[in-house]
Order: structure tokens, then C-alpha cells, then sequence
């Protein structure tokens, strides 16, 4: 047995860690955490997704209005930029302009103008529209709001809806899918991945032709074909996994793929013999000794698949396959951007691309922190 | 090597015919055929069809058949080049998509040298002046084009053109040649109006491609031969050209089949947005209305091209790198 207080011989390139040294004693997972400390891009990416998810969990309360509340008085007004300066100089409480309505003469459709002659002051903690948090607790407090007037940061949309607000519970269908979708891919992945690697022979050639057969569909078409499967009269949770299990069922093989060469290396591995020879079962090896080896890299692939996923929802709503209105996410809210005119009065509709982008980027930016820490003991 | 070429050609035979299958089932998933799609529309107009009426057309489809007989009736067609009859435009599958197959597949081509074309220059920049000012640009327009929906991408750019320069895209053609039989001035208008497409579709390739290049450039110059060379005094263009780029290539060239099916792929929602006359719309609507034999057709024919370019992948794999082969 090896006795971590005998001094051992280190290299000038490869020094010794000693015992006394935080590392000397750190689990895997802390000098895996270390490590993604250390990559700046990944942690602020980190951030930005837990400030998404925090907004999406937390949407009635973030959002300042109801989503499916409309106001015909501003229909496809222009987002209202929150300020800290006017004439008067710098004001401690951030305020907003608010509009002049003007009747085009060659439209006749309503302009909306930032008018800088009203003032109006956010209000953080304000009572407005009633809400049931996560359908539980009744309340009408909301993060920010005016007291006068209405306030639109991101504009409203061709029915006179809150931009902001429909962003904000949109995040939660679409940054969920992804998630839900990615599980269901995990569990069936790692399982038919494992058996497929772990007992080789029939089982496994079986496993891989499915796999190959699975990959050599093109995946939009096959993803429309099944969407469009999907009753028009379902409603909106059901198509939401109707959805996810259409994206995880072709989104699983990359993954079994993975598992399975894992498994295969580490079959061969010193560890695995000895363990076997301790006597340990099946099971035991599997889920003690060799899925922890390479958990991290499971991770990592699967914050990686998690974008794919997002756009995929984004696409397929957009194209009217996906979810559908009421439906809230960016994807139906991107529809109403499809109309070259609409955008040109209203590019402000675009909004909710950014976000789409913004957390793809992060889940990307994430995924490479973590697969570049996955393995900590590299240099 | 040939045998390795006839084995995989071989294996061609079941996966399509597998594929088939699934797409038959996954057309006739939704609850319902076209006639009740039909009749709905009609009673939407205030036409009502009694049940004899429908039975009719539900006969003269071959709609009332059970699926394995119509599924084999449809297989047996193919093969006389006959792909079944569209409910939705009272015409033969095969009239419909051939053009429109042909014109995806001439976008997907363009876009793959497009982005073949983009990311060798920049990945080979990237990689030759790492963590310069270029390379983390490079690398960031990368991954803004990586996380942008493609269709996003097009209608940013359809309403960039419109409000800066009054431009409108209209498709793939102009309209004094949208009609117009394929002559020379056709076909340098479509070359005139491909740049939208090809960029929008080319780009979320691009980034990935970008990354692999970088990556596999990156290996080989750390490589001690790269030194070695380079301490013998070849010049640095030489160098890099010379040896390294060769091995870089290598996936690069091998996945070209990979990534023409994922271009066909991608092409189906960007065709809709920016409305060509490729196979995107028409697919769509087929899909909405139950058109099932042009559904079908169609995506029959784009898992062709993506069986097609697997293959033309796996046998370019082999032959660039023989280590494959004996795997």
C-alpha cells in the first residue's frame, strides 16, 4: 500500500505533489471544477445560462407583464430604453420615455414615437397583473414596473403584446427542451451505448447497425415528418414532449456512440481486471468503477448537445411543426417575424433570436470548458 | 479496395430499404389521411360530401388498401420510376420533384465549395497566427454563425438588404425568369441570385469546419518535423503548405459527404424562409396537407443523398488514410 507520507521522486517537468498540497487530496470532481475555474470564457458563460434559467424559472415574477395580455392602444410600439440621464442631468432612479401616437397618413396604421417629454420612473416591486407562481401561490408582485403608463424595453408585438414579458416566459419552453430532451437521450444512449460496449458480440452489432441506420436519415426532414405527426388539437404540454421525444429519439445515437468506445477502452483497462478478479459484479464495475471515469466526458458531450436541441425547437416552431400559439416560446415568437414588411416596421421582433443565440453560445462556451476539464489530469 | 467500395455499395441495398419503411410509417403517422384533410377544407367552405362520396375518394386514392399493401404498391412503382400521385396538386411525384431536387442539390453543392472555400482560408489563418487579433475574430464570427438559426440568419440579412439598399429577395429567380424554360440567361440569373441562400446555408457549416481545420493544423505544427524542417531553412509557405496542410485535409476531404447531408438538411428550413423552389416548401406543405406520396417521395430522396454522401465519405476516408480500410 502506497503511504502518502514517504517522500517520492519527482522531475523538474513533473514535480511531486506534496502531501500537505490542497490537490494532493482533491477528489476528482473538485480538480475538475478547478480546472473549469480556471477557463474565464466558460464561467461567465455559466453565468449568463444561470441568469436565463433563473429568469425562466421565476417568469411571472421577471416579466412585468401577462404574456397573452394585449393592449390595442400600442400595438407594435417601439422598445422604450431604460435611462439614467436627461436634461436635467444624471437621475438615481432609471426612467423611460413614453409614447406619442401618431396616425401614419399614407397607412393609416398607428406609429408609436418615444415622446421625451414624459418621463416615466421604473419601479422596482410592483404590484400589477395577477399571477399563480409555478400554479401554486397567488401574488401580483413584479421584479420592475411604472406607475403610470406601461413600459415596453423590447416593444410589443402586431397584437400590442409585452415583448419583454413573452421573452421571458418563452425562455422557459425553450430552454427546457433542450434539457428534457438531452435526458431522454442520455438514459436511452448510456444504456444501449453501455450494453453495446460492455458485452460486444451480437448485442452490439445489433446496437450499431440501428445507430448507423438511425444517422444515415437527414434529420430535418425526419424531424418535420414526425412533428407534423403530432395532433393539431394536443395540448401544449403534450406537444411539448411530443417534441422533445421526437429530438431525443434521433438526438441518442451520437451519444451510445461515445459510451460505447468508453466502454471499450476501459474494458481493457488494469482497474477493471483487478476488480473483476476481487470478485466484484457486473453491475458493480459498471456503475462504480467505470461510469465515473468517464461521467465528465459525458457531461461535457451532453452540454454540448444541448444547443442542437434548442435551434432544433426554434426551427421547427418557427415553421409551424413545432409548438403553436398560445404557445410561448422563441421559436412561435420568431414567426411573427417571418413577414419581410412586419420586420422592416418592427425589427425589434428580432429580440428573441438574440436570446436563442446567446444561450446556444453559452451552452457552447460551457460544454468546451468543461470537456477541456473533463480530464484534469492533463496539462 | 474495391472490395472494401462493392461491401459498402452492398450495404447500401437494406439501409434504403429500411429507410423506405420508416418514412412510409412516419407520412402516415398523423391520425387521418389527405381525404379528411380534403374534406375539412371543404367544409371550412361550407361544402359537405356524404360518406359515399368520401369512400369514393378514398378508393380512387387506394387510400382504403391496409398500409403494407399500399407501401409495397409504392415500392413496386419506384422501381418503373413511377413515385405515386399528389393528392394536392392532381399531378405525378415525379413531374414535381425533379426539378426542384435538382435545384436543391445544385444550392447544396455551391454551399458546400462556399464553405469549404471560407473555412480553409480562415481556419488555416487562424491556426497559422494563433491567439492573434485575426484568429480569436475568426473564431468568434465562427461561433456566431454556429448558434444563429439558419433562418434567422436569412431573414436578418432579407431585411438588412431591404432597409439599407431597398433590395427585395425573391427567390432564386427574377421574376422575368422565374417562368422562362432553362437557357444560359436562366442560368447566370440563378448564379445572380444564389449568393443569399448559399451564405445563409454555408455559414453554420462553416464554423465547425473552421474548429476542425484549426485543430488539426494546430496538431501537426507542433509536430518535430515541423521543427525540424523548419530549422533546416525551408521557407515558412513551403513548410506549412507542403506537409502539414496535406494531413489537415484529410478530414476535411473525408467528411465532405457528411457535410452535404447536413447542408441538405439544413437547406429544407432555409428554402422556406427565403422561399425557393427547392424541395423545403414543397415538403412542408406535402407534410401539413398529408400529401403522403410527395411527402414521402421527397424524403426518400433527400436520405438518398445523405446515404449517398455517407458512402462517398466513408470510401473518400479510405482512401486517404488506409489505416481504415483494415478496421
Amino acid at each position: 500500500m502506497y503511504d502518502p507520507t514517504t517522500p517520492a521522486h519527482g522531475t523538474a517537468e513533473n514535480p511531486v505533489v506534496q502531501p500537505e498540497s490542497e490537490t494532493y487530496y482533491a477528489s476528482q470532481w473538485q480538480l475538475v471544477w478547478r480546472k473549469f475555474k480556471s477557463h474565464r470564457l466558460a464561467v461567465s458563460a455559466l453565468v449568463v445560462l444561470a441568469i436565463i434559467y433563473l429568469c425562466a424559472a421565476f417568469a411571472e415574477f421577471v416579466a412585468p407583464y401577462d404574456p397573452h395580455v394585449f393592449d390595442s392602444r400600442y400595438v407594435m410600439a417601439p422598445p422604450q430604453v431604460p435611462r439614467f440621464f436627461d436634461e436635467d442631468g444624471f437621475s438615481f432612479r432609471p426612467f423611460v420615455y413614453g409614447y406619442t401616437g401618431r396616425r401614419d397618413p399614407q397607412t393609416l396604421r398607428m406609429r408609436y414615437e418615444i415622446d421625451t417629454t414624459k418621463k416615466l420612473p421604473i419601479r422596482f416591486f410592483v404590484r400589477g397583473d395577477k399571477y399563480k407562481l409555478w400554479g401554486l401561490w397567488e401574488n401580483d408582485l413584479h421584479l420592475f414596473g411604472t406607475e403610470e403608463g406601461r413600459i415596453y424595453i423590447f416593444g410589443t408585438d402586431t397584437l400590442g403584446r409585452d415583448l419583454f414579458s413573452r421573452v421571458i416566459y418563452g425562455a422557459r419552453i425553450s430552454t427546457t427542451i433542450g434539457l428534457v430532451g438531452v435526458f431522454l437521450s442520455f438514459v436511452l444512449g448510456v444504456t444501449l451505448g453501455g450494453i453495446s460496449g460492455y458485452y460486444g458480440g451480437i448485442i452490439d452489432n445489433i446496437i450499431q447497425r440501428v445507430i448507423e441506420f438511425i444517422r444515415s436519415i437527414p434529420d430535418v426532414p425526419l424531424w418535420m415528418g414526425l412533428a407534423a405527426a403530432l395532433p393539431a388539437d394536443w395540448p401544449i404540454l403534450r406537444v411539448y414532449f411530443g417534441i422533445t421525444v421526437i429530438l431525443s429519439l434521433i438526438g441518442w445515437s451520437g451519444l451510445a456512440r461515445e459510451v460505447r468506445g468508453k466502454f471499450l477502452s476501459l474494458r481493457e483497462e488494469d482497474f477493471v481486471m483487478s476488480a473483476r478478479l476481487v470478485g466484484c459484479s457486473e453491475w458493480r464495475i459498471i456503475a462504480v468503477h467505470m461510469v465515473p471515469s468517464f461521467l465528465s466526458h459525458i457531461i461535457a458531450s451532453i452540454t454540448l448537445a444541448i444547443p442542437g436541441m434548442i435551434l432544433s425547437e426554434t426551427s421547427l416552431s418557427f415553421l409551424g411543426l413545432g409548438l403553436r400559439p398560445p404557445a410561448i416560446s422563441w421559436g412561435t415568437l420568431l414567426q411573427q417575424a417571418q413577414n419581410l414588411r412586419t420586420v422592416t416596421l418592427a425589427p425589434w421582433l428580432f429580440l428573441p433570436g438574440v436570446f436563442v443565440i446567446v444561450t446556444v453560445l453559452a451552452f457552447n462556451f460551457v460544454g468546451d470548458g468543461l470537456r477541456d476539464a473533463a480530464d484534469p489530469y492533463t496539462r | 479496395m474495391a472490395s472494401y467500395i462493392v461491401k459498402r455499395c452492398l450495404y447500401l441495398v437494406p439501409t434504403l430499404i429500411a429507410i423506405s419503411i420508416v418514412v412510409f410509417i412516419v407520412i402516415q403517422l398523423p391520425p387521418g389521411d389527405y381525404v379528411t384533410t380534403y374534406v375539412m377544407r371543404l367544409e371550412q367552405e361550407g361544402v359537405s360530401l356524404s360518406q359515399h362520396q368520401i369512400d369514393q375518394m378514398r378508393e380512387m386514392y387506394g387510400l382504403d388498401k391496409p398500409m403494407h399493401i399500399r407501401y409495397l404498391k409504392w415500392m413496386a412503382g419506384i422501381f418503373r420510376g413511377d413515385f405515386g400521385f399528389s393528392f394536392e396538386w392532381n399531378r405525378p411525384v415525379a413531374e414535381l420533384i425533379g426539378g426542384r431536387l435538382a435545384l436543391t442539390v445544385a444550392v447544396s453543392l455551391t454551399s458546400l465549395i462556399f464553405t469549404w472555400v471560407v473555412s480553409f482560408v480562415i481556419g488555416f489563418y487562424s491556426a497559422t497566427h494563433q491567439y492573434s487579433v485575426g484568429d480569436y475574430l475568426a473564431t468568434f464570427i465562427g461561433f456566431i454563425g454556429l448558434a444563429t438559426p439558419n433562418f434567422m440568419l436569412a431573414l436578418v440579412l432579407m431585411w438588412f438588404a431591404y432597409s439599407r439598399f431597398g433590395f427585395i429577395y425573391g427567390g432564386l429567380f427574377s421574376p422575368e425568369y422565374a417562368m422562362a424554360p432553362w437557357g444560359m440567361g436562366k442560368f447566370f440569373d440563378m448564379l445572380k441570385n444564389l449568393w443569399l441562400p448559399v451564405l445563409v446555408i454555408g455559414t453554420s457549416g462553416t464554423a465547425g469546419q473552421i474548429r476542425i481545420l484549426r485543430a488539426n493544423l494546430l496538431d501537426e505544427l507542433a509536430k518535430p518535423y515541423v521543427t525540424t524542417a523548419r530549422a533546416k531553412g525551408l521557407s515558412e509557405i513551403k513548410l506549412v503548405l507542403k506537409y502539414p496542410v496535406r494531413i489537415a485535409l484529410i478530414p476535411f476531404v473525408s467528411t465532405a459527404g457528411w457535410r452535404l447531408s447536413s447542408l441538405v438538411s439544413g437547406s429544407v428550413v432555409t428554402a422556406t424562409v427565403l422561399n425557393l423552389p427547392t424541395t423545403g416548401p414543397m415538403l412542408l406543405a406535402a407534410l401539413k396537407s398529408q400529401d403522403m406520396y410527395l411527402a414521402g417521395s421527397f424524403i426518400l430522396f433527400l436520405s438518398l443523398l445523405t446515404v449517398v454522401g455517407t458512402l462517398l465519405s466513408d470510401i473518400l476516408l479510405a482512401a486517404l488514410d488506409p489505416r481504415i480500410r483494415y478496421q
